[in-house]
C-alpha cells in the first residue's frame, strides 16, 4: 500500500514538473501586429440570455463576418476585473470590450498602463484618450415598453422585477413608470428587487416567485430587468397565463405569444461596432450616450409578439418614440 | 466506536505520527481532488496535466502571479482564522462573509473620512474600525446563541444577507459617488491607501512586480502569531478552548460558556473584518459591492483543512490562493475550461479537504500505527 | 500459562494464542493466551490499563492484533471487523450502550441486520425471534417502547438481545454492572446464568472482585498487558485475585481512626434543586458536615445525589433553602455561590463524571491540572500564562499521586481511569480545601488506585477537613464514612452510623421503604 502510494506520488510529481516545463516553453508571445479583439464579461456570464449574451452575440457576429477570433473572460470575483483586463492587454489584445459598469475602475486603471490598447466600456462613462465609453438611455426604451404594458393591461396594474437595487435598474424602473403613467394616470406599478447579492442576477426561481406574487396582487404584465433571473419571471408569466416583458436582448422568442415585447439594449451592436471600427481604423475615443434616436435602445416587435401588439398600441408607441426623438417628450432618467 | 473503546481500560490509543495527520492526509485529499478534477478535464477533451501545469505556473510561476496568489491568501488567512477561533469555542461561524463585508464598510468609512492623514495612521484606524464593525456583526448572532440558544449557523447565514442588504442600500442611496452608474464610493485619497507590497518593498530597495498584494499580508501573518498566543498561551484562550471542548467541564471550572461564546464570536468577526482592510484599503481604494466574493465561505474550508491551527491555516490559505489565482487564469488559455469548471475544481478541493477530510484517515492511520522495534518494549510503566 | 483450568476434550469456545498488541511504545497485550471453555462464564479481571479491554477489542475486531491468533471452537478465525466477529458467533455488549434513543427496541435490534429490502417483512420475523429469545433467557423488554424511555438495566438487555439476535454464541460484556443498581445487577446475573444453561459462553470483563466470585466459573487475571493467572473461581479468593491483579498485597478495607469532628463547615437546610427541565430533583434536604469528618450520601443512582452535589459546587442554581459555609449564608448570594467563587472560598470538588466534567480529555494533563484555577496569579503573567509554573505544578502533583505515565504533556484521554481520577483528585486536594465535595471517587478505577484514593481521603479528613462523599458503591460509603445519609427520590431517608449499616437495612432505605429513626 505504502509503496503504491509513493509510486503514484512520484509519477505525478514527475509528470507535473515535465508538464510545467513544457507549458512555459510553449507559451510564446502573440504576434505584435495581429488584430486580436477581446471581451471581458461581467459576473452574469456570457449565457445570461440578456445583457452579457447581447455582448457575446456582438462579438460572435464580428467573428463570423471577419473570421477573426476573439479572446474572452468571464469575471467570477471583484479582484479579477483588473487582472483580466491587464492580462488581455499584456497578451496583445488590440481592443478590449469591457461589459458592464462594474468594470469602470479596472478600465480606468489598466487603460492608463496600456495607452496603445483600445478599450470599450459599456454602461458607464469614462473620458480617456484610449477609452470609448457607451451608456444607454434605458429610461427611454423602458418608457415605451411601459406604455405597451399599460395599454395591454386589463387590471391597470403592471409588475416590475429588478435584479439588484442599483442605479442602472432604477433607471429602467423610472422610465417604465413614466411610460405606464403616460397611458394610464392611475396605473400602478408593483416593484420588487430580487436580492442584494450578485446571485440576484441569476436566480430564476426567486424571479418566478416574485412574479407570481405580483400576479397575485393584481398585475397581469411583468417587466423583468434582472438578467438570468428574468427567465424565471417570464416562465411564471407563461404559467400563470399573463404576459412578460423581456430585457436587453430581444427575448420575444423565449416564449412566443407570451412575451408582450422586449426592451432591447443594443449592447451587441455596440460591441460589434467597437471591434469593427477598431479593425478598420475608424475607432474613436470618447463618451457616447445612445437612446432611441441612435437606436441604442428600443422595443422589439417581431412575429413572436405580432398578435399581442394591436395596431392602435403600435401607433401610440411609435408616436411617443418620435416625440422623444424629437425632444418634444422628456423622459426623466434616474438621478443617483 | 471511539467512545466505546476509549471508555476505560483501553490503555493508550495508538497515536500516529503528527506529520501523518497534518501533512500526509491533507496531501492525499488534495491529490484525490486533483485526480477527480483531472478526469473532468479529460472528459471535456483537454489534457489535465497541461491544465494543471498551467494552473501552477499562473499561480506561482512569475512574480506578479505570486503577488496575486498571496493577495488572495491574505483574505483567506483572515477568514480561516475567523472560522477557526469560533471552532475552538465549538461554534460554526458561517457568517465570515457578512462580517468581512461589514469590516469593509468600516475600512471604507475610514478611507473616506481620513483624507489627508498619513497612511500609517489611516491603516491603524482602518484595522481598528474594521475589527469593530466585523465584531459587532458577529456579536449579535453570538449573543443570540449565548442567551437565547438561537443556532449560530442559522443566524450567521441570515446576517450575511442582512449585511448584503445594508451594503446595497448604503452604496446605492447614501455613499455612491454622484453622477456614476456603478454603486461605488469615490476613490480614497491616494495618500491614505495601504501601500502595496511592491511599493513597500521599493522603499527598502527591493523591486517586485506590481500586484494587489499589500501590507495587509504582513498583518495577516501577525494575526496568525497573535491567534496562536491568544488561544494557547493566555487564560482567555484557555477558557474559549475549554468551552469548545467540553461545556460541562467549563461550568465545573467556573467558566461562563455564554461569555466565552460571545467573546469568541467577537474575535471571529474582527478577524473576518480585516478582509476589508485588505480589499478596500489595500486594493480597491473605494467601497464597492460584493468585494468579498465568497472569502467567508472559503475560510471554512481553509480552517478545516488547516486543522484550525494557524500554521495549517497559512498553508491551506496558500493553497486556496493558488487555486483562485491559477484557476482563474486557466480560462484565459483554455476557453473550454470555463469558470464553472474552475469552480468545480475548487469545489472538489473543498469537498475533499473539508467535508471528506476523514476519507483516507482510517487506512492511512492503520498504515502508520506500527509498533516500534520489539526490543524497545521492555516491561514498561505506561510509556517512555 | 502454567495452569490452564480446562481439561475438557472439546476445544474451547474462544481461545487466543500469543496475542501481541502495541500502542506506540506501550505493549498493551503481551503474548496473551486464554481459553474459554464452552458453556461457561469466564471472568477477565485486571486493573485499568492491564489490557483486558484491548484483548477483547481484538477478539471483537475493533483492533487488529500485531501478532497471535484467535480461535473459535478450535478453528482459527480472521477477525478484521465486528462483522467478522459476529459471523464467527462472537457478540459484544459495550460499557457505553450503542443504541439509538428515539428508536424502539425492535428497531434498535434490527439496526444493521434489517434483512431484506422492505422493513416490514424483517420486522415480523425479528419480532417472533425476539419473543422467543426473551422467553428463553428472561430478557423481558417491551419491544415497542423507544429505547430512550427504558431504564438502564433494560437498555442493557436490549444490547444483549441485539447480540443474540445476530447469532452470537459467545457473548463478551465489558464492565456490564458499572451503571446498574444492585437489583438490576442481580437481574443481569440471572440472565447470564440462564444463557449459560442454554450452552452460551459468556466472557465478562470487570474489576469488581465480588462479581467475579459470585458469577464466574473461571477467571483470567491480567496485569500490565500480560495474563498472570488462569484459575478456577471456586479455587481462589478475593484476596488472592486482588493480589494477582495488583502484584502485591492489597488492603481491601479502609483502616482509619475514629473521627474527631470539629466545627460545622457546611450546613444545609431545606435545600431544593431543580434540573434543566424544571423537575425537582432535591426536595428539601438538610444536613451538616463538620471539619474532620466524612459524611457519605448513599443511594441508588438517579435519586438526586448528583444534583445535590452539583448545586453545592455552584454548578447549578438552587431553587430554595439555605446553604451555609463556615456559618456564612450562600444560597441567596449568586456572587459567592458559583463554581468560580466557591473555589476561592476553599471548596474543592471532585465531580462524579471525570471524563465529561472533571477533565477535558482532549487537553494535556498540565492543562487539566489548572482547570478551574487557570485564573490564579500563580499561573499567569500580565498577558501570557506562565507555562513553566503550570508544568511544574502538574509534575509535582503527578509525582505526589503517582500518576502514570508521568507525562504532563500527554492528553488526559490517554491516561487510564485511575490515573485520570488521580489527576482530578490531586488538583482538588492539593489546593488545601476546607470542604471537599467528592462524587464517585473510585468509579471505573482499578483496585490499586482505589486503595490510594481512599487513603488520601481519610488523610484529608485527619487533617481536619470536611468531606462530603457521594457514591453508589455501598461498600465504599460504609468503609469511608463517619456518618451515612441515605437519599431516595430527592429526600434524605435518614442517618446511619457505619457500624450499624448492614446491607439489608441500607437496601431498604435506598429503596425508599424504611426511614431510620
Amino acid at each position: 500500500m505504502t509503496k503504491r502510494i509513493l509510486a503514484v506520488l512520484a509519477n505525478s510529481v514527475l509528470a507535473l514538473s515535465m508538464a510545467t516545463g513544457a507549458a512555459v516553453l510553449a507559451a510564446p508571445a502573440q504576434g505584435a501586429d495581429e488584430f486580436v479583439p477581446a471581451v471581458v464579461f461581467d459576473q452574469g456570464g456570457k449565457f445570461d440570455k440578456s445583457f452579457n449574451e447581447a455582448a457575446y452575440n456582438g462579438a460572435e457576429r464580428f467573428k463570423k463576418e471577419t473570421g477573426i477570433a476573439y479572446r474572452e473572460f468571464e469575471i467570477t470575483n471583484e479582484s479579477q476585473r483588473e487582472q483580466a483586463m491587464r492580462n488581455m492587454a499584456r497578451r496583445g489584445a488590440s481592443v478590449i470590450a469591457a461589459v458592464g459598469f462594474s468594470q469602470t475602475a479596472a478600465v480606468d486603471k489598466v487603460s492608463r498602463e496600456f495607452p496603445n490598447t483600445k478599450f470599450c466600456l459599456i454602461d458607464d462613462k469614462l473620458e480617456l484618450p484610449n477609452v470609448q465609453s457607451v451608456t444607454f438611455k434605458e429610461h427611454e426604451g423602458s418608457y415605451l415598453v411601459g406604455m405597451l404594458a399599460a395599454m395591454a393591461s386589463k387590471t391597470g396594474k403592471v409588475g416590475f422585477v429588478g435584479g439588484m437595487d442599483i442605479p442602472l435598474i432604477r433607471n429602467f424602473l423610472t422610465g417604465y413608470e413614466q411610460g405606464v403613467k403616460h397611458v394610464k394616470a392611475d396605473g400602478e406599478v408593483i416593484t420588487n428587487m430580487t436580492g442584494t447579492t450578485p446571485a440576484a442576477w441569476n436566480d430564476p426561481t426567486r424571479g418566478a416567485e416574485l412574479a407570481k406574487s405580483q400576479f397575485g396582487r393584481g398585475a397581469d404584465i411583468v417587466f423583468a430587468a434582472a438578467g438570468a433571473t428574468g427567465l424565471g419571471v417570464l416562465q411564471a408569466a407563461v404559467d400563470s397565463g399573463k404576459l412578460g416583458i423581456g430585457v436587453d436582448s430581444n427575448q420575444n422568442w423565449v416564449h412566443p405569444g407570451h412575451i408582450l415585447t422586449s426592451m432591447v439594449k443594443r449592447v451587441d451592436v455596440t460591441v460589434y461596432d467597437c471591434m469593427k471600427t477598431a479593425k478598420d481604423g475608424s475607432w474613436k475615443a470618447g463618451h457616447r450616450v445612445v437612446g432611441l434616436k441612435e437606436e441604442g435602445v428600443g422595443y422589439a416587435l417581431d412575429e413572436n409578439n405580432r398578435k399581442l401588439v394591436t395596431p392602435d398600441m403600435e401607433k401610440a408607441v411609435e408616436e411617443a418614440k418620435q416625440q422623444i426623438i424629437a425632444g418634444q417628450l422628456q423622459v426623466k432618467p434616474y438621478q443617483p | 466506536m471511539a467512545r466505546g473503546m476509549a471508555g476505560k481500560g483501553f490503555g493508550m490509543p495508538g497515536e500516529v505520527p503528527g506529520w501523518v495527520n497534518y501533512a500526509l492526509l491533507p496531501l492525499l485529499n488534495l491529490l484525490a481532488a486533483f485526480v477527480l478534477s483531472g478526469l473532468v478535464i479529460l472528459v471535456i477533451g483537454e489534457n489535465p496535466l497541461d491544465v494543471l501545469a498551467l494552473m501552477v505556473t499562473e499561480a506561482v510561476g512569475y512574480p506578479e502571479a505570486i503577488g496575486y496568489t498571496l493577495y488572495y491568501t491574505t483574505s483567506y488567512i483572515f477568514t480561516g482564522l475567523a472560522v477557526a477561533v469560533a471552532f475552538h469555542c465549538g461554534l460554526f461561524n458561517i457568517g465570515g462573509e457578512g462580517q468581512a463585508y461589514m469590516g469593509g464598510l468600516g475600512a471604507g468609512l475610514v478611507g473616506l473620512a481620513m483624507t489627508g492623514w498619513p497612511w500609517p495612521v489611516v491603516a491603524v484606524a482602518a484595522v481598528l474600525v474594521s475589527a469593530l464593525f466585523g465584531a459587532a456583526w458577529a456579536w449579535i448572532p453570538g449573543w443570540l446563541q449565548a442567551r437565547r440558544g438561537s443556532h449560530i449557523v442559522i443566524t450567521t447565514i441570515m446576517f450575511n444577507f442582512i449585511a448584503a442588504s445594508i451594503m446595497t442600500y448604503l452604496l446605492v442611496d447614501v455613499l455612491i459617488k454622484p453622477g456614476q452608474q456603478s454603486p461605488e464610493t469615490r476613490e480614497f485619497d491616494p495618500g491614505t491607501w495601504l501601500p502595496s507590497m511592491d511599493r513597500a518593498l521599493g522603499w527598502i530597495g527591493i523591486e517586485v512586480a506590481p500586484s494587489p498584494l499589500n501590507l495587509s499580508f504582513a498583518w495577516a501573518l501577525a494575526c496568525c502569531a497573535l491567534f496562536y498566543l491568544f488561544l494557547w498561551r493566555t487564560r482567555w484562550g484557555y477558557e474559549i478552548r475549554t468551552v469548545g471542548q467540553n461545556e460541562r467541564a467549563a461550568v465545573y471550572a467556573g467558566i461562563s460558556p455564554s461569555r466565552n461564546i460571545v467573546l469568541a464570536m467577537l474575535i471571529s468577526g474582527a478577524l473576518a473584518g480585516f478582509v476589508g482592510v485588505n480589499e478596500i484599503l489595500g486594493v480597491q481604494h473605494r467601497l464597492l459591492l460584493n468585494f468579498t466574493g465568497g472569502v467567508g465561505f472559503v475560510g471554512i474550508a481553509v480552517a478545516l483543512m488547516g486543522r484550525n491551527h494557524p500554521l495549517g491555516i497559512i498553508l491551506a490559505a496558500l493553497l486556496f490562493g493558488m487555486l483562485a489565482q491559477g484557476g482563474g487564469q486557466v480560462s484565459f488559455e483554455y476557453p473550454t475550461v470555463n469558470r464553472e469548471l474552475v469552480m468545480v475544481i475548487q469545489g472538489l478541493v473543498i469537498l475533499f479537504a473539508g467535508a471528506l477530510e476523514n476519507l483516507f484517515k482510517p487506512q492511512v492511520e492503520a498504515l502508520f500505527r506500527r509498533p516500534p522495534k520489539k526490543n524497545e518494549g521492555t516491561r514498561n510503566e505506561g510509556r517512555a | 500459562m502454567p495452569d490452564t483450568p480446562t481439561t475438557a476434550p472439546t476445544p474451547p469456545a474462544l481461545e487466543t494464542r500469543g496475542v501481541n498488541k502495541w500502542f506506540g511504545a506501550n505493549h498493551a497485550n503481551r503474548d496473551v493466551s486464554l481459553a474459554v471453555p464452552k458453556g461457561t462464564i469466564h471472568g477477565v479481571i485486571g486493573e485499568n490499563g492491564a489490557g483486558k479491554s484491548t484483548i477483547m477489542s481484538i477478539v471483537y475486531g475493533y483492533l487488529p492484533a500485531d501478532s497471535g491468533a484467535i480461535l473459535v471452537d478450535g478453528r482459527p478465525v480472521a477477525v478484521k471487523s465486528p462483522r467478522d466477529a459476529l459471523a464467527a458467533g462472537v457478540g459484544m455488549v459495550h460499557q457505553h450502550f450503542m443504541l439509538v434513543d428515539p428508536f424502539t427496541v425492535l428497531e434498535n435490534v434490527l439496526l444493521g441486520a434489517e434483512g431484506g429490502v422492505t422493513l416490514a417483512a424483517g420486522m415480523e420475523r425479528a419480532r417472533a425471534e425476539l419473543v422467543r429469545l426473551a422467553r428463553d433467557y428472561g430478557l423481558e423488554v417491551d419491544l415497542d417502547r423507544p429505547v430512550g424511555e427504558l431504564p438502564v438495566g433494560a437498555q442493557q438487555r436490549v444490547e444483549i438481545l441485539k447480540a443474540l439476535y445476530r447469532g452470537a454464541d459467545i457473548l463478551i460484556l465489558d464492565e456490564p454492572t458499572g451503571v446498574l443498581t444492585p437489583q438490576e445487577t442481580d437481574h443481569l446475573f440471572r440472565i447470564l446464568r440462564a444463557l449459560r444453561e442454554q450452552g452460551k459462553t459468556i466472557v465478562i470483563i470487570t474489576h469488581k472482585l465480588r462479581e467475579i466470585m459470585e458469577l464466574t466459573d473461571n477467571v483470567t487475571v491480567m496485569r500490565r498487558g500480560e495474563v498472570v493467572a488462569n484459575v478456577r473461581t471456586a479455587e481462589t479468593s478475593k484476596e488472592q485475585l486482588a493480589e494477582l491483579m495488583v502484584g502485591r498485597k492489597v488492603l481491601l478495607r479502609v483502616e482509619k481512626a475514629p473521627a474527631r469532628p470539629g466545627p460545622v463547615v457546611l450546613e444545609v437546610s431545606g435545600l431544593t434543586v431543580r434540573d434543566g427541565s424544571g423537575v425537582e430533583r432535591v426536595k428539601g434536604v438538610g444536613f451538616s458536615v463538620r471539619a474532620g469528618e466524612i459524611v457519605g450520601i448513599a443511594g441508588v443512582s438517579g435519586n438526586g445525589q448528583s444534583e445535590l452535589l452539583e448545586a453545592l459546587a455552584g454548578m447549578r442554581p438552587v431553587a430554595g433553602g439555605s446553604v451555609r459555609l463556615r456559618g456564612e449564608e450562600l444560597a441567596d448570594r449568586p456572587g459567592l455561590f458559583n463554581a468560580k467563587a466557591l473555589r476561592g472560598l476553599r471548596v474543592g470538588h471532585v465531580p462524579e463524571d471525570r471524563q465529561k466534567v472533571g477533565l477535558i480529555t482532549s487537553f494535556e494533563a498540565r492543562e487539566n491540572a489548572i482547570l478551574g484555577h487557570h485564573d490564579d496569579q500563580a499561573y499567569n503573567g500580565r498577558v501570557l500564562m506562565d507555562r513553566a509554573a503550570v508544568l511544574s505544578r502538574c509534575e509535582a502533583e503527578m509525582e505526589a499521586y503517582d500518576v502514570r505515565p508521568r507525562d504532563a504533556r500527554l492528553r488526559a484521554a490517554n491516561f487510564s481511569g485511575g490515573n485520570q481520577q488521580k489527576i482530578v483528585l490531586a488538583r482538588e486536594i492539593e489546593r488545601n480545601p476546607d470542604l471537599l465535595l467528592v462524587g464517585q471517587p473510585t468509579r471505573g478505577v482499578d483496585i490499586g488506585a482505589i486503595e490510594f484514593i481512599h487513603k488520601r481521603l481519610v488523610r484529608l479528613r485527619d487533617e481536619g477537613k470536611a468531606i462530603l462523599l457521594v457514591s453508589v458503591e455501598l461498600d465504599e460509603i460504609v468503609s469511608l464514612s463517619d456518618r451515612i445519609l441515605v437519599m431516595f427520590d430527592g429526600r434524605l431517608m435518614g442517618e446511619v452510623a457505619p457500624q450499624d449499616a448492614d446491607e439489608r437495612r441500607m437496601g431498604l432505605m435506598m429503596a425508599g421503604v424504611e426511614a431510620a429513626t
